[in-house]
């Protein structure tokens, strides 16, 4: 019914609305998505607001018809009428029968959404401030995924490349063809995750675990991208997500390469690293995962975190250090690092920790310390 | 009270007596005049500085990338932003108006608690004086948003968040008690043979939104005092580690917060039905289902809080219920629209300025109803939720919506405060330099939100750059025409052409009776309506 011709009219009247330049249909609109259910969202967006529009062309249609001939400038004289029963009957069925035609195709849709179950795929998808988690259920595959936009795009020193702020160190890869099953949760406070192009948000609430699904067809394969939904602290606008649909074969390699790539990163953590290994390796992942709290160069932000260069607990004790590394410091933001670095690259962040901006300790972190002090 | 006493023996040889001398006049006075006044310039001030704190979040999202402030800093402006714009400049305003004009429309000599008027004007400056001091603490000032969720309100949140609490607190005690003396006033001090269906619609709004306001401040006193217990004394209500519920937070928050959206924008159908039969010389259409409808408003909008939430993962049959319920509210609203076109059709009208606000009200407030009616679809909503969509619905029902029908009651009812006319110009200017302002705003916001920027964040990907230009924009012009009406409500308060007493040609009701300027005390002897 909304096809082609609806989409069409709708982007020159969105287009007539909008700023000069010629805009592509996207940008203007919500995307009609890749899946199902996001292009049945799209068409009952599209209805709803068609009739907006006609609700709003004769009602300012009749107003600015009295605003030009009933003005008292061209003499018009004012009628005393004021009620009309069989009016006010028909104005208020009128919008009654209009709303329980849009709540019928809205209804469907939404019992549509809400059926979870037959997933074929399972994947737990945990917010953490500012960072989402992604857990295959029942493949042993889980990693974190990272903004990696550099501070320096951000703060305009360098230029902003193409998918500024919405790139990620590693895709939620997922099948095509497949139901997946997102089981959304987390670890702080509220956070939303939310791809439009396959119409599922839905909040990350701790203590709750919330559930959505996506079907996205075969012959859909690509990268989509979205953002975190929900005010969850001062790094809200910089935790996207970015997912990666590849066809069920890939999928299945690309499980069987994170596991291989596991046990290879296991395996490595026990072989021997030099000093300036390490420390090239931790500046690397200090920019990745401290940097937004404790500040690029150490110094912290604010009262709530605290400065590493210079701090008690980077130039003190090497096991007290390691352990507030891994196992996080409750009541405070310090998360626990232990699931989200691999064990080279804790050691390779505490010796960095211990070593940069003046703090002077010498120390060298090996993995193996790591592992040790894990057990 | 010595200075009371004072003034009264100054006056003693005089008919009646008038305000005291100096600062003690505004410190102790209960006249409900002084009072509204007040009122009003204390929203003008917020309104301003949340102004100002707009502009400083505009300018941020001016270009991609981060130039000005950091993104703590940012949120902190947002938060600070929304507070102070609903509470600070919005709700106060819709007070002030009733102080003055409630005893004037309902014919009664002042309000019906004068004391307690005073009170509960004078709270106000010390709880934004409180709330904005936060801002040059250490840890900042709040940061959460205007809608508070816990845990980042509660476990998460800076040390300044006790002090919002306690600023909480004192504008909802302040607020109940502005609520009880109008109710107190409307109820009792009527003029003998003004029956209720006989009173006027801003008086009529202003009932059901005081009542709305006894019904859920007490509601927001209690979620932020839970809040307290969780930060300082070890409950767990919001805490999931502990036992409690996120969840919990966000339907007591909304509970208070749907109403308190009708809070903010009944009083403005009451002033715009004030001010449309006016200039179309023609009684407003359909009176008693403009009462009919403001009535089922207030009534559904205890039933739809949850419509905030439809992302929270409610149940399949919670969604439902809370999507038709919302979709509900459109019909009698709808009413009112039809209602006040209809009063236009066939009149005879004219065009000044409170007229032209009122038209803008009409209209814009119809294009800000439509997104919400597009918002209560709730599959769709998964699409707009938190996203600028929502930013620029609700932007659209507050500022040509709520704001507007403020600044329209002001230009309406000025020259019976002031006693002059403004200059009329200068009102035009300042309503199309607003019109432009507002959409150039407000309008591009529905584009970004629809195509994937989420709401609250300080910094966006590059697709969305040419919007966000365009509104900054107009964010500046629509910020600094409101200058124009500083000016030109200092001007109008120190001359101009005498104002009549009927002011407007077609003006009807109790306030245009009595001279213009209102003198400091009216209605000593009642009048009689027929």
């Amino acid at each position: 019914m909304f096809s082609r011709t609806w989409q069409r009219l709708s982007s020159v009247v969105l287009g007539l609305l909008s700023a000069p330049a010629v805009m592509a249909d996207w940008e203007l609109n919500m995307p009609r998505g890749i899946t199902e259910v996001s292009q049945s969202i799209y068409e009952l967006h599209m209805l709803i607001f068609w009739i907006c529009v006609w609700i709003g062309v004769v009602v300012f249609g009749v107003m600015f018809y009295s605003i030009f001939k009933h003005r008292k400038s061209k003499g018009a004289v004012a009628s005393k009428f004021h009620e009309s029963l069989g009016l006010e009957l028909l104005w208020t069925a009128v919008p009654t029968v209009i709303l329980i035609a849009m709540a019928v195709p809205a209804t469907t849709v939404l019992i549509q959404m809400y059926d979870t179950t037959n997933a074929d795929v399972d994947i737990k998808v945990t917010g953490h401030q500012w960072k989402w988690q992604y857990d295959y259920l029942g493949e042993d595959v889980g990693f974190f995924s990272n903004l990696t936009t550099s501070q320096d795009e951000i703060y305009n020193r360098t230029e902003k490349t193409e998918n500024y702020l919405l790139e990620v160190d590693k895709h939620v890869v997922v099948p095509t063809g497949q139901k997946i099953r997102f089981l959304i949760t987390s670890n702080d406070v509220i956070h939303a995750w939310w791809v439009p192009e396959i119409a599922v948000k839905k909040d990350a609430i701790p203590g709750y675990i919330n559930e959505s699904w996506a079907l996205i067809p075969e012959g859909q394969e690509g990268l989509y991208r979205g953002q975190c939904a929900e005010l969850c602290g001062v790094d809200h606008g910089f935790m996207p997500i970015v997912l990666e649909a590849v066809t069920a074969d890939q999928y299945q390699v690309w499980l069987d390469d994170q596991r291989a790539a596991k046990i290879a990163e296991a395996a490595a953590a026990l072989g021997d690293f030099s000093y300036d290994e390490l420390m090239t390796e931790g500046a690397d992942v200090y920019a990745r995962s401290c940097a937004a709290c404790h500040g690029a160069e150490g110094a912290g932000m604010g009262s709530v975190f605290p400065a590493l260069a210079g701090s008690p607990v980077a130039l003190g004790d090497v096991a007290e250090h390691i352990d507030i590394v891994i196992n996080g410091k409750p009541g405070t933001a310090m998360q626990a690092f232990a699931a989200q670095l691999s064990d080279v690259e804790l050691a390779a962040v505490i010796t960095y920790e211990r070593n940069a901006w003046g703090n002077d300790t010498g120390d060298t972190v090996t993995p193996k310390m790591i592992i040790d002090s894990k057990e | 009270m010595t200075t009371a006493t004072a003034s009264h023996d100054d006056h003693d040889d005089h008919g009646h007596h008038g305000p005291a001398k100096g600062i003690m006049r505004w410190v102790f006075t209960t006249n409900h005049k002084d009072i509204g006044t007040m009122y009003l310039w204390f929203a003008f001030t917020m309104l301003f500085i949340g102004g100002t704190m707009a502009l400083i979040i505009r300018s941020e999202l001016f270009q991609p990338g981060m130039q000005l402030i950091e993104p703590e800093f940012f949120n902190q402006m947002t938060t600070m932003h929304g507070l102070i714009m609903v509470f600070g400049a919005i709700m106060p305003a819709f007070v002030g108006l009733a102080n003055w004009m409630v005893p004037l429309m309902v014919g009664a000599p002042d309000m019906a608690l004068p004391r307690m008027n005073n009170w509960s004007f004078w709270i106000l400056p010390f709880a934004f004086g409180m709330l904005l001091l936060t801002l040059f603490t250490e840890a900042g000032a709040p940061n959460f948003g205007w809608t508070f969720y816990a845990p980042l309100s509660t476990t998460y949140a800076p040390s300044s968040v006790t002090y919002f609490i306690f600023g909480v607190h004192m504008m909802g005690i302040s607020s109940i008690m502005g609520a009880i003396n109008i109710i107190a006033t409307i109820l009792n001090l009527r003029a003998p043979g003004m029956t209720l269906m006989k009173m006027p619609l801003f008086i009529w709004t202003w009932l059901i939104t005081a009542y709305l306001l006894i019904a859920v401040m007490p509601v927001l006193a209690g979620v932020v005092t839970m809040m307290l217990m969780d930060i300082h004394f070890g409950t767990s209500f919001f805490d999931a580690a502990g036992g409690g519920d996120p969840v919990l937070f966000q339907h007591v928050f909304w509970f208070f917060g749907h109403p308190e959206v009708y809070i903010m924008i009944l009083p403005a159908f009451g002033i715009v039905s004030q001010i449309i039969p006016t200039f179309a010389r023609k009684p407003l259409f359909g009176y008693a289902s403009m009462v009919y409808a403001t009535s089922s408003i207030a009534f559904l909008s205890f039933i739809v809080w949850a419509h905030h939430m439809f992302t929270v993962g409610m149940p399949l049959q919670t969604e439902l219920f809370f999507m038709y319920a919302t979709m509900l509210i459109a019909i009698p609203t709808g009413v009112k629209v039809f209602n006040w076109v209809s009063t236009m059709f066939r009149g005879s009208m004219t065009f000044e300025t409170p007229m032209l606000f009122a038209l803008a009200f009409v209209v814009l407030f119809t294009i800000g109803g439509f997104s919400g009616l597009m918002l209560a679809i709730a599959p769709a909503d998964f699409q707009y939720h938190d996203t600028y969509f929502v930013v620029a619905h609700f932007h659209y029902v507050l500022v040509p919506g709520a704001l507007f029908g403020i600044i329209a009651g002001v230009y309406y009812w000025l020259p019976k405060w002031t006693g002059h006319y403004y200059n009329e110009n200068l009102g035009k200017f300042h309503f199309w330099m607003s019109f432009i302002g507002v959409n150039v705003t407000f309008f591009p916001m529905h584009f970004v939100g629809l195509a994937g920027m989420p709401r609250r964040i300080p910094d966006y990907a590059l697709q969305f750059a040419d919007f966000n230009a365009i509104a900054t924009v107009g964010a500046f012009v629509f910020g600094f025409s409101q200058l124009i009406f500083l000016f030109l409500l200092i001007k109008t308060i120190r001359g101009g052409e005498k104002a009549t007493d009927q002011v407007w040609e077609g003006a009807e009701g109790l306030e245009w009776t009595i001279p213009s300027p209102a003198p400091y005390h009216t209605f000593a002897e009642p009048p009689h309506v027929k």
